[in-house]
């Protein structure tokens, strides 16, 4: 849909999605971009070590970000696609196989493995959904588990790196990791500009009505769901490569889970930029904490409570609707004389947001 | 009769998995929340079972005396403070403040107590069994623990069909609106229901203190366990719950006959055909989810 689409009848009133001039946006991503390629050339391996992490908990961030902020599904089972993930990437890596090339496989594998499921889970809604994720990641570790193929519960050394120097795999990693959070974060922006991103929000907005005006409402959310099983299976892919001694009890962590709920609750549901926000608040409280224990997931555990209860369109929520900003527009803005002049939010996040919070069709939970 | 013991230790377990699931049953039907932090509230009045209740002087197989009414109060305060400011804004934000509260509580015990595995001391109680058979043994603990279950469920049974309050309990979960009215204060009533829901977990958590040995990542599990259990049966329903759990108790040891590893897997799976097969539960309502 362009935005001639969308031009109103009444001259007088504009409809634009960028407030910034595009060509700004795309100049500094492209810089951005282009000095993260570059990073590892230039900063030193610790601190590329940290980029990558970073770049790990972005794209599970941006996938629960998908899933819960756009899809209202909450799902504390993606740990599970993050195992899958790793542990597709050591079968094809114990196959023989580059485990930088078995990273879109093990994608692969996670959204065929995420199709069926669905079926499942959708019978589900809500919190009942939430923990039956958990119980069907937490099968997938069982039964992965209990096979002597993948080391059991001691794990498995992950073959096929160990030609590569330190120096090497780390920049290799590095690259990848911050490849996939690349095409994942990108890939996310297009779907929710795409027609799935107007059907997700006229589901937010009003499930019933959406579903009588003929949108495909399971299937979409089948497709996200899909699609972020895929995407933390590519974080678990990369995850496998920079470890590289895989472990059940690691992959499947429920701690991936609290992080990308925390990190994209923090920074803000249902906006691009704001799980990336969260995730870089996580990383400079573990950096700062990290001779503390587990003191940084409480402080940041407690700080997501306080964010979903007094601010729960969270950080970048806040900026945006205070200061009428935003880097990644996903709807439109409204302005002119009928508009009282104020320059609002048409379709954009902050109103379905808030509307669905307050009807909440999505999260319907009663019987 | 292996079958047989499988059966009886089956039920023996179910009963802890419902007195495990009742608070978390109650909750859902009452204030429509899931309480992601069932678990690790079972673990923190376990705690409490370990190192409060010495500071009385009392032994330990008494503590619930002290943690349960502890619990009743913690309930109300926590219900009325954090649990209804979410619910305030809808059921989306209760998942994640509870789920929130869980990690966080669940790293709290983890730095103030260690990850040391924790146990209320019951004496010589741990080991008496009653012996059916030369097979079959059934300890005095599970016996009680599963008459605890029973009693308590049928008391929340009686107390919701019998008295005002429970009245006024069914009334709000049936429509908040027409018993708001009717004058009933239904944040004061959620704040009741909560109460009740964290005295059972709390001799939950004491039980499954005796039982083996707590630590600051067995809520999660529990949660698991919890949770199936109710599904099982039927959300909604106290006795389905009781049925629920001895499903899910006998899966488990069912799967456990063939193999340790396959223990919660069999009742994972198990939870996974109910919900291909009866989404709403053995005893749940016909119209629930979709």
């Amino acid at each position: 849909m362009s935005v001639e689409d969308l031009t109103p009848v009444d001259q007088s009133i504009t409809v634009k999605r960028n407030q910034i001039p595009v060509a700004y946006t795309v100049g500094g991503a492209v810089a951005l971009a282009a000095f993260l390629t570059w990073a590892p050339w230039i900063l030193p391996a610790s601190d590329v070590t940290i980029l990558m992490n970073f770049f790990i908990l972005v794209i599970m961030a941006t996938m629960w970000n998908l899933l819960a902020g756009y899809a209202g599904m909450v799902s504390i089972g993606q740990q599970g696609f993050i195992g899958l993930g790793a542990y597709a990437t050591l079968y094809f890596a114990i196959k023989g196989m580059d485990p930088f090339v078995a990273i879109p496989l093990a994608v692969a594998v996670c959204a065929v493995i995420a199709f069926p499921v669905t079926f499942l889970l959708f019978r589900l809604r809500g919190g009942y959904f939430a923990v039956a994720t958990w119980v069907v990641a937490d099968s997938a570790m069982l039964i992965i588990g209990s096979i002597a193929f993948f080391g059991g519960g001691t794990g498995h050394y992950l073959p096929g790196l160990t030609n590569l120097s330190f120096k090497v795999l780390n920049h290799d990693t590095y690259l990848a990791a911050w490849f996939v959070a690349l095409v994942v974060v990108v890939a996310t922006y297009i779907l929710l500009r795409s027609r799935l991103g107007l059907v997700l929000s006229s589901v937010r907005d009003n499930e019933v009505a959406s579903r009588s005006s003929g949108a495909k409402v399971t299937s979409t959310r089948r497709t996200v769901f899909i699609v972020a099983a895929a995407g933390c299976g590519a974080a678990g892919a990369v995850l496998a490569i920079s470890q590289p001694f895989i472990q059940l009890g690691n992959e499947f962590n429920l701690q991936w889970a609290a992080e990308m709920l925390f990190a994209s609750m923090i920074g803000g549901l249902g906006t691009i930029e704001g799980p990336i926000l969260g995730c870089v608040i996580f990383f400079v409280l573990q950096q700062s904490l990290q001779n503390y224990g587990a003191w940084y997931l409480i402080i940041f555990g407690a700080l997501a409570v306080g964010v979903a209860i007094w601010q729960p369109r969270g950080i970048w929520g806040f900026v945006r609707d205070t200061l009428h900003f935003e880097l990644l527009p996903v709807g439109y803005r409204v302005s002119g004389p009928a508009v009282t002049g104020e320059t609002r939010s048409a379709t954009g996040p902050r109103q379905r947001l808030r509307r669905s919070r307050k009807t909440s069709g999505l999260t319907d939970e009663s019987p | 009769m292996i079958w047989l013991n499988v059966i009886v230790s089956g039920v023996l377990l179910g009963g802890f998995y419902a007195l495990f699931a009742c608070g978390l049953s109650l909750m859902f039907g009452v204030m429509k929340i899931i309480n992601l932090a069932h678990g690790d509230m079972a673990v923190v009045a376990g705690y409490t079972a370990v190192f409060l209740v010495p500071k009385f002087h009392l032994p330990e197989v008494w503590s619930f005396v002290v943690v349960v009414p502890i619990f009743a109060l913690l309930g109300y305060v926590v219900q009325r403070t954090l649990f209804q400011k979410s619910i305030d804004r809808d059921p989306f934000t209760t998942l994640l403040v509870t789920f929130g509260l869980s990690v966080v509580i669940e790293n709290l015990l983890l730095e103030i107590y260690t990850a040391n595995a924790q146990s209320i001391n019951i004496g010589s109680l741990i080991a008496k069994s009653w012996q059916v058979n030369n097979t079959i043994y059934v300890s005095y603990l599970s016996l009680t623990v599963l008459i605890v279950s029973v009693v308590v469920l049928a008391a929340l049974q009686l107390f919701l069909s019998k008295t005002s309050t429970g009245r006024q309990i069914r009334a709000v979960s049936d429509d908040r609106e027409a018993a708001q009215l009717c004058g009933t204060n239904y944040r004061h009533i959620f704040g009741i229901a909560s109460s009740l829901a964290f005295a059972t977990v709390a001799l939950a958590g004491i039980a499954f203190g005796m039982y083996t040995s707590l630590a600051p990542t067995s809520g999660g599990v529990n949660l698991l366990f919890a949770f199936e259990t109710v599904v099982i049966g039927g959300i909604g329903s106290l006795w389905g719950t009781l049925v629920g759990g001895i499903l899910l108790g006998i899966a488990q040891q069912f799967g456990a006959h063939f193999n340790e590893q396959y223990t919660v897997l069999a009742g994972n799976l198990l939870l996974l055909l109910v919900l291909a097969i009866r989404p709403q539960g053995l005893f749940g309502k016909q119209v629930v989810m979709s």
